[in-house]
């Protein structure tokens, strides 16, 4: 069949938010053909997936946990996304926070002061920036490739956290397991709700959607980076400064990403481990995009994201399912999202034969 | 339509049958309907005006016999018999050149590689260069078949299109806007190769916006606006004014012009700045000074790809020059600041890149006034007043008679003329002490045209110091009060207006001039 694929004069600005909520349906739809093919009762495992995680308060506060540093990190890598700074290094990111705020905590785990937890938080916040500045430094003074310096910077952040486990953060008493002692009380993050794990830093990971909202569709300087994502030459023409939008693309990311990292060591683990995230850092990418770059968005877009998760170690428990399944469905969301998109932008024409009707001189 | 008799038909009295005739041809485009049943008739040796505004159809009409794009509705008869136009090679094949606006040659390789790559047939390089320099000497446009197309300043690369396409023999030459980046005197040149072209029976398609010129060389007009047809004429029996009538539909504003005494304090000085080009296909800015008064306009003329983007780029601090005392706004060194300090002392910039440099696609107006005027109170303590934006870009848009449906548009959804009126209008409402303006009315259709060359004046007349870069003689003469020239980088002495020709200009356009490079290096 003859077809060709043309831009349509004006892309209809009401799908591009509908775009997300048509990829999930299909990514929704797929799971169960999946499930289906796979032989499992397409309602049941619908069921298993998808309500079973979340059908107690627990299971709600488990969905929250998950979001919350997904949302977090969303937040931080739209901002650089915004103007075309591409972070992929969240995760990295996130095991730097984790390293610089738990090394706070394994020193001063004896100590009670009320101080503790701030200043795990800001050490973590050092560390993901430091580890963002990286990246920032070498595009400016080399005009080096973010994407694969910080994406490579991820394996690096990660192995130092393991060789900081095996050797000399190792609990004396921990049988020769890689794991840090376990936090005191001091260095937790208090729990919200009796009978969850909802902890503290969710908290934070809320007001991140505010500020970020705030700085990205209200101030100057989140124009500044929309521009400069948009138009570079235009940016250079009004006499914005592009390294400090470097700086602040990717140094944001950073700054999230550090914050997540220690609310995952001072929240649901209570400890360092060799590994910190089950790949928050890498979802994030989708969660923000998923969420149009809009941090409303990445709030709804964070807390499906998050149900993938659990619906993924539910199905492992309840379907026989592997783990891989939360990929799948995370990489199916994407591609129909991409797909969704490019629909929006252009349109695919069956006939070269097109009439006067309804094109307007 | 009014007042347009249809003179068409005269040629088939005599028997011989029309070169091309075109009927209903119509090209229907996502958004727009490009061409809408176009009739238009060539006879042999014709030399026939294809006239329109900018966006009116003309080159989608070119490409539609050129076999570049696929008519949707409408026949084309090539002498006589109807035929289908599939592609480039089966025009080339049936005798249809065409020459494009925008040059479609490879600059790393010769000219003689250049016009090989045309051919639809293998080629004998010896052979061809002896046809290239026969061919280009028969019709006086000489070339030397071994140059490399990116040493060849533009008229030539131009003629290197023509000679590619007569060395074909042609029936039928089409010339997409061809004097546009000619020199008054390389126009004359041209116009009398494509006399004897005509003579030799060869009919050509001229397109073009510029009226004198029609007048002068073709011998029938067709009158495109918005994709129709608005009338035919006798190019000889019609004056500029009434040609413009039907292009536009109305009658051409003029520009009021009051020279005022130019005494006004220097407002922009440049001394002594060179660059050496960044990239193999730019220009080295050879010790260029000059400088602009309050309340005068200096135009700077000359062909574009002579160094006007470099010296742009120093003025308004896309590029920083050595010292800082090398440019001087208002008396203060400021080069080595970068635009934003620039703008803050007063300078307003109008680019010749409109989507993409002086406006952000895929922003609406109230963001793209936001772009240069931010540092007018439009921001407080790092948030945007969104209120205050959006009563400006409604005052500009008001002012300045922007078409669009509101600040809510889209920028890419205006015309070009009419971004091109927001973006001057963004400018000037800024109240600057100098403004730049880079090509201010490329590609503008007529009436926004003289609405922003109005503006420019106004301006002046207030006190600001106007500098303007154009390509157009017409229009630096209408407006200017100085006039400098730019070739290879070098800058001519400047002359008062009134004391030079078009013809002096456009001599010196060709680098002729006290200090420019072709005497400095014979």
């Amino acid at each position: 069949m003859v077809f060709k694929i043309e831009p349509r004069p004006v892309p209809s600005k009401r799908m591009r938010y509908f775009s997300p909520l048509i990829a999930a349906a299909l990514m929704l739809f797929t799971g169960l053909l999946i499930f289906t093919l796979l032989g499992k009762n397409p309602v049941l495992a619908f069921h298993a997936f998808f309500i079973e995680p979340i059908n107690d308060l627990y299971g709600v506060g488990e969905l929250i946990i998950k979001a919350s540093p997904l949302m977090l990190i969303g937040v931080g890598l739209a901002i650089g996304f915004k103007a075309n700074i591409w972070n992929i290094g969240a995760e990295g990111q996130l095991a730097m926070g984790a390293i610089f705020g738990g090394g706070v905590a394994i020193y001063f785990n004896e100590s009670t002061s009320i101080f503790i937890l701030p200043a795990m938080f800001i050490s973590g916040i050092i560390g993901g920036m430091l580890w963002a500045s990286i990246p920032a430094f070498l595009k400016i003074r080399y005009n080096a490739n973010e994407i694969l310096v910080s994406l490579m910077l991820n394996y690096v952040a990660i192995l130092i956290l393991s060789l900081l486990i095996h050797g000399p953060w190792k609990d004396p008493q921990g049988y020769g397991f890689p794991q840090s002692v376990l936090f005191s009380d001091s260095t937790l993050l208090p729990i919200l709700i009796e009978g969850t794990r909802l902890h503290a830093g969710v908290i934070l990971s809320f007001a991140a959607i505010g500020v970020g909202w705030i700085f990205l569709l209200k101030s100057f300087v989140g124009y500044q980076l929309q521009v400069s994502g948009l138009a570079i030459n235009a940016a250079s023409y009004a006499g914005f400064n592009y390294k400090k939008m470097i700086w602040i693309g990717l140094l944001a990311g950073g700054l999230c990403s550090g914050i997540a990292g220690v609310s995952e060591i001072a929240g649901p683990i209570g400890q360092l481990l060799p590994s910190v995230s089950p790949g928050y850092g890498f979802a994030a990418i989708i969660v923000a995009y998923v969420g149009r770059l809009h941090p409303v968005g990445i709030l709804l877009s964070s807390l499906l994201m998050a149900l993938l998760y659990l619906g993924g170690e539910s199905g492992q428990m309840n379907l026989d399912l592997p783990s891989a399944v939360t990929g799948v469905f995370q990489g199916m969301l994407l591609f129909y999202l991409l797909a969704a998109d490019f629909l929006i932008n252009f349109r695919i024409r069956f006939k070269s034969n097109p009439t006067l009707k309804g094109t307007k001189p | 339509m009014d007042n347009i008799d249809l003179e068409t038909n005269n040629s088939t009295v005599t028997g011989v049958p029309l070169r091309l005739e075109l009927r209903g041809m119509t090209k229907i485009y996502p958004s727009v309907i490009a061409n809408d049943s176009i009739d238009l008739t060539v006879a042999p040796g014709e030399i026939h005006a294809v006239l329109g505004e900018n966006g009116a159809g003309k080159s989608t009409l070119m490409k539609a016999i050129y076999g570049v794009v696929k008519p949707d509705r409408g026949e084309i008869l090539w002498e006589g018999k109807k035929i289908d136009i599939l592609n480039p090679a089966h025009a080339r094949k049936l005798g249809i050149g065409m020459v494009f606006q925008h040059f479609s040659l490879f600059e790393t390789l010769t000219v003689v590689e250049n016009i090989a790559l045309a051919m639809d047939s293998k080629t004998d390089m010896a052979k061809l260069s002896d046809t290239i320099v026969e061919v280009s000497e028969k019709y006086g446009l000489p070339l030397d078949p071994k140059r490399l197309v990116h040493s060849l300043p533009v008229g030539l690369r131009q003629r290197v299109e023509i000679v590619r396409c007569l060395i074909q023999k042609p029936k039928l030459l089409i010339m997409d806007e061809p004097t546009s980046v000619l020199t008054p005197q390389a126009v004359r040149k041209m116009f009398k190769t494509l006399r004897k072209l005509s003579q030799e029976g060869c009919s050509i398609l001229y397109i073009s916006h510029k009226l004198d010129e029609i007048k002068e060389l073709c011998h029938k007009a067709t009158i495109i606006r918005a994709g129709k047809v608005t009338g035919y004429a006798l190019p000889s029996n019609e004056t500029p004014s009434s040609l413009a009538k039907m292009m536009i539909g109305k009658e051409l504003p003029v520009c009021s012009q009051d020279n005022p005494e130019l005494n006004g304090e220097k407002c922009l000085e440049v001394t002594n700045v060179s660059k050496t080009k960044s990239d193999q296909f730019g220009t080295n800015l050879n010790n260029i000074s000059f400088f602009v008064r309050s309340g005068e306009i200096l135009g700077i003329a000359g062909i574009s790809g002579n160094g006007q983007r470099e010296l742009v780029n120093a003025i308004v601090g896309e590029w920083l020059t050595k010292k800082p005392e090398d440019v001087l706004i208002g008396g203060k060194a400021v080069g080595h600041l970068d635009p934003g300090k620039r703008r803050k002392m007063g300078l307003g910039f109008v680019p010749e890149d409109r989507i993409g440099r002086g406006a952000v696609p895929g922003m609406d107006l109230m963001y793209n006034y936001l772009l240069t005027t931010h540092r007018h109170n439009l921001v407080k303590t790092g948030l945007i007043c969104f209120d205050k934006t959006a009563r400006y870009s409604k005052e500009c848009i008001a002012s300045f008679d922007v078409k669009c449906g509101g600040i809510d548009d889209q920028i890419t959804s205006l015309s070009g003329g009419n971004v091109q009126k927001f973006i001057t209008g963004r400018e000037i409402l800024q109240k600057p002490e100098l403004i730049v303006a880079s090509q201010p009315t490329w590609g503008v259709d007529v009436g926004a045209a003289n609405i922003i060359r109005q503006s420019i004046i106004d301006l002046r007349n207030k006190g600001t110091a106007v500098m303007v870069i154009s390509e157009e003689l017409d229009e630096l003469f209408e407006i200017c009060d100085r006039l400098m020239v730019i070739a290879e980088g070098h800058i001519s002495p400047s002359l008062n207006v009134c004391d030079t020709t078009k013809e002096e200009i456009g001599i010196w356009m060709s680098g002729m001039f006290p200090g420019g490079p072709v005497e400095s290096t014979t």
